[in-house]
């Protein structure tokens, strides 16, 4: 999710019904509802302090009610639903919540690192028994979906992140539970600076949204941005260095032994992660007809990297 | 006891449960039968313990061997729109 810029009037069957889904969970006077900017596959309409969510389409809300159930237990941690029921708007999956104050976008700086750090430390040491039966946290399936976008796009730029991409084994298998590997845990499943608010707006502690990756998995993944970011070096050493002592500090526990090395465990979602940026990056790229900016090109190269140590150690 | 090699008196000694026998001329060292081997099997326990103390904390900030070199990048990226964009949605 993300609020940059402000929001307009809704329209259609979708958006008036998500509208129509905060009146019961209004105090008083009914505002204006609005529809906030995101991704474009998610509809948010916000109405005071009452947020609806359609989630993408194919969000399965067999998947999803578990993991509503699950955010609703996981108070001081999670932002908690207004609303158990998973509701049905012209064909969409919806879910009703309380309104939070976003991270300020235009003062990334100030970005609450260590605050979100102790919070997926939280999150993690939850046991998945004190839970509902979750599905497997999305996450790894992400990555070879995006570099599926950019399998037949031309020139080196794809090229380099399809190499990058073959360094990585098959990714769909970490979600199964039977397939080994590390031990698994409860995983939100797509963490990014976009997913922490407020609660309540302006006064309230720091906590996570967004349930619809929620699950079992390796909670390594969790930390995959932010270390994709520092090794690619778009994200200062001192900040990302910050962010994992707050984690560790919190008693966080997808990095093994304490003072193991970190990359031992974060260097496959690292990589991979990096490879999922870099292919978005070219597929955006192509889809507007440009070149790619300096940050993507970076992410670029790291696939280069990538492809080229990987390449060389096999 | 003699010394076997200059014939000057032999001193006995008990150290950490291993027998020695120095001479009091040259200084020379007579272990008996097995002493060599309880000294060995001291050395390899100090070199083990020595070896299962905590490792020191991994360097500041290092990362994987695909990282951008150090320094290789600067972070003033901050302010543009693809990084903050990256920064903030899925």
């Amino acid at each position: 999710m993300t609020a940059l810029g402000t929001g307009r009037a809704p329209t259609g069957d979708l958006e008036l019904g998500l509208a129509a889904l905060a009146l019961p969970h209004l105090a008083g006077a009914s505002p204006e509802p609005v529809v906030m900017p995101t991704r474009n596959d998610v509809v948010i309409v916000k109405v005071g302090e009452v947020v609806v969510k359609a989630h993408a389409p194919g969000m399965d809300a067999a998947a999803l009610r578990p993991r509503l159930a699950a955010s609703a237990r996981l108070g001081g941690i999670m932002l908690p639903p207004l609303d158990l029921a998973v509701a049905d708007v012209a064909g969409r999956a919806a879910t009703v919540w309380p309104a939070g104050e976003p991270v300020d976008p235009g003062d990334p700086d100030a970005a609450p690192w260590q605050d979100a750090a102790r919070l997926l430390a939280a999150l993690h040491a939850v046991p998945l028994d004190a839970l509902p039966p979750l599905p497997p946290a999305g996450g790894p399936a992400r990555v070879p979906r995006t570099v599926a976008r950019i399998r037949h796009a031309p020139g080196a730029a794809a090229a380099t992140v399809r190499a990058a991409a073959a360094t990585l084994p098959a990714l769909d298998a970490l979600d199964d539970p039977a397939g080994g590997g590390p031990e698994r845990g409860l995983t939100h499943g797509d963490w990014h600076m976009g997913q922490l608010v407020r609660h309540p707006p302006g006064a309230g502690a720091w906590v996570l949204i967004d349930v619809d990756d929620l699950g079992h998995g390796d909670q390594a993944w969790d930390l995959a941005r932010p270390a994709a970011w520092f090794a690619s070096g778009l994200l200062a050493p001192e900040v990302w260095q910050g962010f994992l002592s707050a984690y560790l500090g919190a008693g966080g526990r997808a990095l093994g032994a304490p003072g193991a090395d970190p990359w031992e465990r974060l260097d496959l979602p690292a990589r991979a992660l990096t490879v999922q940026l870099a292919a978005a990056a070219v597929a955006a790229a192509l889809r507007e007809e440009r070149e790619p900016d300096e940050v993507e090109r970076i992410l670029i190269d790291t696939c280069a990297r990538i492809a080229g140590t990987q390449g060389r150690a096999r | 006891m003699q010394c076997p090699k200059c014939r000057g008196t032999m001193r006995t000694y008990e150290r950490n449960g291993v027998h020695i026998d120095q001479c009091e001329q040259c200084r020379g060292i007579f272990l008996d039968y097995g002493e060599l081997e309880t000294l060995t099997r001291v050395e390899a326990q100090w070199q083990q313990q020595h070896h299962a103390a905590p490792p020191p904390p991994p360097p500041a900030a290092h990362g994987p061997g695909w990282g951008a070199p150090h320094g290789g990048y600067g972070y003033g990226h901050h302010r543009q729109r693809s990084w903050v964009g990256m920064l903030f949605s899925t």
